[in-house]
């Protein structure tokens, strides 16, 4: 399958006043066209720096990207110009962001701010250009596209923003849509409805996908492969099913954990305990090793290496180490 | 927007009018009625002039049905000191003078105050914003009737390089609007900056860099816009803080304008004009708070839904 | 199971045998902050700190204050007698700010100056405060009927050009210490007020009050315990803005007459005096008052924003 993105051993520092967040650690994943990538993680695992480095939306200062490759479309976006990146943006690559509530400027009309891409990037007449963003938001499906193009952010719900957030990423029909936790601030139907136009987009459109998200329900309806980040490192990555039914990083165990979910005999909610590592002196060893109760003297000391048990996943972590006497225990399930 | 707009506009009628209670209080209350217990030198003819203005011998509720009769018809009676003018004559001739000089100062504080703010948001903890917010504290801390003098001393004095004093040609002109100009430019300048500095890290900022807009178009149409507002909301007060600054600028370079009178009738203890003057300046800025939330009202388009005041 | 084949692998192999038993260890440990938490004030002080500016603005105030206190009890002249034959000196090493038209020592009127400037600052933000924070307080806290009522008193106040009221006020009650105090507090709460009311607003709500309504804890002890050491940041960055421009109305109605009567000396009124003196070339007149004004104006305001930096939340990491 042809690969659109990929991003090889990417390193982001943030240098603030209390030192240096390395809130990205040597990252490696990729992404084939037309399929959807998750990203899971809790917050501060660094998937959401992950993602807006594509975009090179880092803030900098404090932010910058300390060493690595983004690979997309035969280039690497790491090295690419300020100029030739606004080129890219919007219109090879979009992002929708966390909070529709707030991702649309207040005191400009959705319509403008529909076309005002289409218009910066294409020598579109108005005319055309309106004709295309109504189109789009049909495609959302947004009743009465004439007289909601004329309207103000706040005469729509926090759905409807959502959907006019992605009619927006949308309309100069990008190869690549990065969605960071586009469902987070909605309720849980409208979650479910939007998650529902992603899938109908990409019938459509052939867009790949990256969904950066917290939320394994969201992950298990539309990705194809997941990429599960912790202390700002990818500790397993997978096809879907193979993280879902065959997990081997006790972390991922631990977040299938603390879902619900129907098809399982025990009701019971296993949290994880302890909080997410101090990324300001991250430990040399595994980030997860405070917080694992397989954890071994090696874990705090060394970093596992990346263990291949499949074409697509992959796992970093001591436990499938042969010398690993405990590893057994934790592959019943 | 209709029921806010009337909901600000009786406000603003009752500001009025307890502006309005309140000096005819605060004028009844001294010690000796201001109106008859005058000095020698108010003769006959004026002391006439006041009876028949205030009807001074009737009751005091008759008296202040008089006094807002007289604010509502524009007729501020007589002057003490002046016997041939009247409030309404000093009021005709200062109020264009100094309406003048308050319009170039808010123009200019306007003008510089914002594009300094925008400068320093943009080069955020550069030189430009370091060099700009120190010349604003600065701006901020030296009071305006200080630096008039020091502008004199300077510029008129030592360099010879502008006339001193009165209003009669543009080159008078700079020197007065520089003064009164100075601190609301520092103030605009400052609230820019830190309201530009919030606009700039909100998320429809990242949305339209997500969309590869050009850093000046998202400045100029997603950010400024957004920054202004609080720009807007403090109009009001710094048309206030400019007023006011016209009292002593005006006394310094010799200005006819109303500052001048108003700053003379304190000291002459000339209550009448004392009285108009307050009231006519108090209505004057309750109105431009008026219109100051007219103007927001048009460029937020939230506000039709949402009432306002609650923060 | 297959192996990546890295220069790792090596060193992987060399790793010893007993690192790969499991260690027990207390999850609770995890639980453990990595990084101290700090309190609120602590980690305000601790940002405050980094801030050049704010520091030396804090250091003048400290020294000022001081130097008020103690300058006039220290210096051999008086405030109100001058020798005649002293008239109008510029500075020398007897009188180091020189004198004025009454041979009185500028350098000794500049500290009671500096007393009476800074006591009405003060004064009237502290009033300020109180009547600021009783007003506001009730009416965040309360909410509903009570406070729309009491905002629309506020909101109507609010539209009173606070400069004429206190001059106004003066002309009436005839300028002193105490009158200005009066006249510049009897307007100046209300922007106190409305932010101590959006501050109370804000946190009124949170769960920690609804847990101590739950307890059985009073209005007046909730207010006075949870929501007050919440508020403070904005208060306290409101008081420290407020003294400066309180300076400054005693420095502008002084100019208007309406200030600190003679033989008292505010900064104000001795730059008030200054203002003739300067075209005749006695520049020291004004100079020095004008220059404590200003340099006392900017620490101020200089402090004021360092606080506000360091108690924004949003800049707390």
């Amino acid at each position: 399958m042809e690969k659109i993105l990929e991003i090889e051993d990417l390193h982001v520092h943030f240098t603030t006043y209390g030192g240096t967040v390395q809130a990205v650690r040597g990252v490696s994943l990729y992404l084939n066209k037309g399929e959807t990538l998750a990203i899971v993680g809790e917050s501060g695992s660094g998937k959401s720096v992950t993602s807006n480095s594509i975009m090179q939306l880092i803030p900098s200062p404090p932010g910058k990207i300390v060493k690595g490759s983004i690979q997309f479309k035969g280039r690497d976006l790491v090295q690419t110009s300020k100029k030739e990146m606004r080129a890219i943006r919007g219109v090879d690559i979009s992002m929708i962001f966390q909070d529709p509530m707030t991702a649309l400027n207040p005191t400009l009309t959705v319509g403008d701010q529909l076309t005002e891409g289409l218009k910066q990037h294409t020598s579109i007449s108005a005319d055309s250009a309106k004709q295309k963003a109504m189109d789009m938001l049909r495609l959302v499906g947004i009743a009465e596209p004439d007289n909601r193009f004329k309207q103000y952010p706040h005469q729509f719900s926090g759905g409807m923003r959502q959907r006019i957030v992605i009619a927006m990423a949308l309309i100069c029909e990008p190869d690549l849509l990065i969605a960071d936790e586009p469902t987070t601030a909605l309720d849980v139907t409208i979650q479910a409805q939007i998650m529902e136009l992603f899938s109908e987009i990409q019938e459509k459109t052939g867009v790949s996908i990256i969904l950066v998200t917290h939320d394994l329900g969201v992950v298990a309806r539309v990705a194809d492969r997941v990429a599960v980040m912790y202390g700002g490192k990818i500790v397993e990555t997978g096809d879907k099913d193979a993280i879902f039914y065959n997990p081997q990083h006790p972390y991922t165990i631990g977040l299938l954990h603390s879902v619900p979910r129907l098809d399982m005999q025990e009701a019971v909610l296993q949290p994880i305990d302890g909080t997410p590592p101090d990324l300001f002196a991250p430990p040399q060893g595994c980030p997860f090793t405070a917080r694992c109760a397989h954890a071994m003297q090696v874990c705090a000391n060394v970093y596992p290496p990346a263990t291949n048990l499949s074409a697509s996943h992959q796992v970093e972590c001591w436990l499938q180490d042969a010398r690993a006497t405990r590893a057994a225990s934790l592959m019943k399930r | 927007m209709a029921i806010y707009l009337i909901r600000r506009f009786l406000i603003m009628i009752a500001t009025i009018f307890v502006i309005a209670t309140m000096t005819f209080i605060l004028m009844h209350s001294i010690p000796g009625n201001p109106f008859t217990t005058q000095d020698r030198s108010t003769s006959e003819a004026v002391q006439e002039n006041l009876n028949a203005h205030y009807h001074l011998d009737e009751p005091m509720l008759t008296q202040y049905g008089i006094w807002l009769k007289s604010l509502v018809t524009f007729d501020f009676g007589p002057s003490i000191k002046q016997p041939t003018e009247t409030v309404n004559d000093l009021l005709s001739r200062g109020f264009p003078i100094s309406a003048e000089l308050g319009m170039w100062t808010i123009m200019i504080a306007l003008l510089s105050g914002i594009t300094l703010g925008v400068l320093a948001a943009l080069k955020h903890n550069g030189m430009i914003d370091y060099i700009a917010m120190t010349l604003a504290v600065l701006g901020i801390s030296v009071p305006n009737f200080i630096l008039a003098t020091l502008l004199i001393q300077q510029l008129a004095v030592n360099l010879q390089l502008l006339p001193a004093a009165t209003w009669s040609s543009p080159m008078h002109m700079i020197m007065p609007i520089i003064a009164l100009a100075t601190g609301p430019t520092a103030i605009i300048a400052r609230l820019t900056r830190s309201s530009m500095l919030e606009v700039l890290t909100q998320d429809y900022i990242k949305t339209a860099r997500a969309k590869g807009l050009s850093p000046a178009k998202i400045v100029i149409k997603h950010a400024l816009r957004n920054a202004l507002m609080p720009v807007v909301t403090i109009l009001g007060t710094l048309v206030a803080a400019i007023l006011t600054g016209t009292f002593v600028i005006e006394r310094i370079f010799a200005i006819p304008g109303m500052g001048k009178y108003f700053v003379e009738s304190i000291n002459n203890r000339d209550y009448p004009v004392i009285m108009g003057t307050t009231v006519f300046y108090s209505a004057f800025l309750i109105f431009m708070l008026f219109l100051v939330d007219i103007v927001y009202s048009i460029l937020d388009p939230r506000i039709k839904l949402h009432k306002k005041g609650g923060s | 199971m297959e192996r990546l084949n890295r220069p790792i692998e090596t060193a992987v192999q060399q790793i010893p045998d007993e690192w790969f038993q499991p260690i027990e260890k207390d999850l609770n440990k995890a639980e453990e902050v990595s990084r101290p938490s700090l309190s609120f004030y602590k980690d305000a002080w601790i940002r405050l700190k980094k801030n050049r500016l704010a520091v030396t603005g804090l250091f003048f105030l400290i020294v000022l204050i001081l130097a008020a206190i103690f300058a006039p009890i220290l210096s051999p002249y008086s405030i109100s007698e001058g020798a005649l034959r002293n008239q109008n000196l510029a500075p020398t090493a007897a009188h180091w700010f020189g004198t004025d038209s009454l041979g009185r020592d500028v350098f000794t009127r500049l500290w009671y100056g500096a007393r009476v400037s800074l006591f009405v600052g003060i004064a009237a933000a502290l009033i300020d405060f109180f009547i600021g924070i009783i007003y506001g307080g009730i009416a965040g806290y309360k909410g509903g009927r009570i406070d729309s009522t009491m905002m629309r008193i506020i909101e109507v106040l609010y539209g009173l050009p606070h400069l004429l009221v206190v001059i106004l006020l003066l002309v009436v009650m005839g300028p002193s210490l105490f009158t200005i105090i009066i006249a510049l507090t009897i307007t100046g709460w209300i922007g106190m007020a409305r932010i101590v009311r959006g501050q109370v607003m804000q946190l009124r709500n949170y769960e920690y009050v609804l847990a101590s309504k739950t307890l059985g804890a009073s209005t007046a002890r909730i207010i006075r315990r949870n929501l007050l050491p919440n508020t403070m940041g904005p208060i306290i960055v409101q008081i420290t803005l407020t003294v400066p421009s309180a300076i400054f109305a005693e420095a502008f109605l002084s100019f208007l007459g309406l200030g600190i009567q003679a033989p008292n000396a505010s900064w104000g009124s001795m730059a008030n005096d200054g203002l003739s003196a300067i075209l005749s070339g006695d520049w020291w007149l004004l100079f020095f008052p004008a220059l404590f004004i200003s340099l006392t104006m900017f620490a101020f305001n200089v402090l004021g924003d360092g606080l506000r930096d360091a108690f924004d939340p949003k800049l707390r990491r």
